[in-house]
């Protein structure tokens, strides 16, 4: 059974159809790579995913049922994390308070709920450690180096178990040893049998870890084949419009 | 790997106590504020007497109070001009409920409620209409004052009805030798540092003054939040409302005037940052603290009151300086 399945997603933004009849299939353990120019609608594609937005059409299915999610917290209880294009951090707080907001852990103490800073320090910690990152949880985001926040960024999906993981450019502004490092997690977290989508322009990346290759073209899905039948010219071709469809 | 994970859990970005508090700008107002009231009771014979320490206090407390709800305003992002419209219209209501013979509480519920509802007016217009609260608040500064105007045909109150003299006391009185202005502040501000601190609702506040967009995303109830700080913010100014009719005996409409730029001053010498994202609980006290000394001791050393602005100017764009540069240090 499908982690997850698009059917026939439309979204649009007032007069600009951002997305338009997109279907695709992603099963478990499967590293799909989502190509496209800017504003293809790559990320409005997994914003719709992940409970930012709602479609304007189309139906989204999870392991074989049908799913509406009003905001992010829905997604999440179904599975579903993402890794945000540029982070979406806050440079005002902390590691792990980054990691876990919108859903801090509290304990409840008389009538009041307190958050459990000891809790989410020690989980984030591990987290960070799992990653191999040096980031430590009660630093402040503001201070730390392109690779520390992609780790934030990342181990906020780990909090849970995940079934399907979006990330939306994660490679984008780090260094090579550190897009290898995404790289590998990508792949550690495919063979734990989640299903993840990748956004990335960098070809490299999409053809060192994708098992399968989607191209958006101006809101419409234009290519969904496996990697090992297409090429990085070809995807060139697909993402320009010089090869109109494969 | 040579730090363990639990080291690298417990660790912090400064190694002791002290490195921690000289990086604090409001620990350097803080030490101002003690300073010149040391050297304001070496020099004058006046300063350190308890009547005038009374004074201080209590008078510091109406704007700490405010102060309060302004750097949750602050630290979310946005700004509150109408507080002190909040707090003539606040008193007014109590000035009106009190007069026409009600008791206390009652004229107190209603003044809250009025505060509450000014504060949920400019949450609304805020958060779900999405226009800038600057362009909100000085509406609503406009409108509030305007408002207790009409409702006090623009007379004078200073009878009270049944209460008076509870009113009085309150407002006025002390216990244990702590005027309770001082007290309310006390009070109000251990709460606002804890729900600061150690709940979702301040976590959630300063992710939203941080980074909006990022707090949307993360599915932070963002809009709910914003409605929230402005309320309390009313809050706070209501809650002084109330607290200076008692303390003036008396309410008219121009109370209150000019009070938001005192309050935004002190919020912002305390360390608030105006672009939204930090500030806290304690600063907010701290900077409303130093003004009142600042003010006490003009008036102490025989010189004119109108050099007050320009002292409190001064310290405004020195503690906003002085961050300045220790942030540019930090980041080389
Ligand atoms: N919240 C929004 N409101 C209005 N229009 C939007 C919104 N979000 C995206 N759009 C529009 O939808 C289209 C697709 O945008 P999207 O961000 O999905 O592109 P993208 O493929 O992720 O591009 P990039 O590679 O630059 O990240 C663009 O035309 C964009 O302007
Ligand atoms: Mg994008």
């Amino acid at each position: 059974m499908a982690a997850l399945e698009l059917s026939n997603i439309s979204k649009n933004f007032g007069a600009i159809q951002a997305l338009q009849d997109v279907s695709m299939k992603i099963e478990p353990g499967e590293v799909v790579g989502l190509m496209g120019d800017n504003g293809a609608g790559k990320s409005t594609l997994v914003k719709i995913i992940a409970g930012n937005f709602r479609p304007s059409a189309g139906d989204i299915t999870i392991d074989g049922s049908h799913v509406e999610f009003h905001k992010p917290i829905d997604a999440q209880r179904k599975g579903v994390e993402i890794v945000y294009q540029d982070l979406a951090l806050c440079n005002n707080l902390t590691a792990a308070s980054n990691v876990y907001l919108g859903r801090e852990l509290t304990a409840q103490i008389g009538p009041v709920k307190v958050l459990d800073y000891r809790t989410m320090f020690k989980r984030a910690g591990e987290l960070f450690a799992e990653l191999k990152s040096e980031t430590r949880p009660r630093d402040m985001v503001k201070r730390m180096s392109g690779g520390q926040r992609q780790a934030v960024a990342i181990a906020r999906t780990l909090l849970t178990q995940p079934k399907i993981v979006l990330m939306d450019e994660p490679t984008a502004a780090i260094s090579v040893r550190q897009v290898a490092e995404v790289l590998n997690l990508i792949k550690r977290l495919r063979d734990q049998g989640i299903a993840i989508i990748l956004i990335s322009h960098r070809m490299p990346d999409v053809f060192t870890v994708a098992d399968k290759i989607t191209v958006l073209r101006r809101g419409r899905l234009v290519a969904d084949k496996p990697v090992s039948k297409s090429s990085p010219e070809e995807v060139t071709g697909l993402i320009t419009g010089a090869i109109e469809a494969a | 790997m040579s730090v363990t994970l639990e080291q690298a859990i417990d660790s912090r970005q400064h190694q002791n106590l002290l490195s921690w508090l000289t990086s604090r700008q409001v620990f350097w107002v803080f030490v101002a504020a003690v300073l010149a009231c040391v050297a304001l009771s070496l020099v004058t014979d006046t300063f350190a007497t308890e009547r005038n320490i009374f004074n201080v206090t209590r008078n510091f407390a109406f704007v700490g109070i405010i102060a309060l709800g302004m750097t949750a305003v602050i630290a979310s992002g946005g700004i509150d001009l109408s507080v002190g419209s909040t707090v003539v219209m606040s008193a007014m209501v109590t000035g009106v409920v009190m007069a026409a013979g009600m008791p206390f509480w009652v004229a107190a519920l209603a003044a809250i409620g009025a505060s509450l509802a000014i504060g949920a007016v400019n949450g609304l217009l805020i958060a779900y209409a999405g226009m800038p609260a600057f362009v909100v608040t000085l509406g609503m500064l406009s409108v509030a004052r305007s408002l207790a105007m009409v409702l006090s045909d623009n007379k004078m109150i200073w009878e009270f009805g049944p209460d008076h003299d509870l009113l009085l006391w309150l407002g006025g009185g002390a216990t244990f030798g702590i005027p309770h202005p001082l007290i309310a502040m006390v009070v109000l501000a251990l709460a606002t540092g804890f729900a600061f601190r150690w709940t979702r609702w301040g976590q959630h506040l300063f992710a939203v003054g941080g980074n909006e967009e990022a707090a949307t995303l993360t599915g932070v109830p963002v809009k709910r939040i914003k409605l929230s700080v402005y309320m309390f913010s009313a809050f706070t100014a209501g809650v002084t409302g109330i607290l200076m009719v008692g303390w003036l005996g008396g309410v008219t409409t121009n109370l209150g005037q000019a009070m938001e730029l005192t309050v935004i001053a002190a919020a912002v010498i305390g360390g608030a940052n105006l672009a939204g994202g930090i500030g806290s609980a304690f600063g907010a006290v701290v900077g409303a603290l130093l003004i009142e000394v600042i003010r006490n001791s003009l008036i102490l050393l025989g010189i004119s009151t109108f050099w007050q602005g320009t002292f409190v100017g001064c310290f405004i764009v020195i503690a906003v300086t002085f961050d300045r540069i220790r942030n540019f240090r930090s980041s080389e």
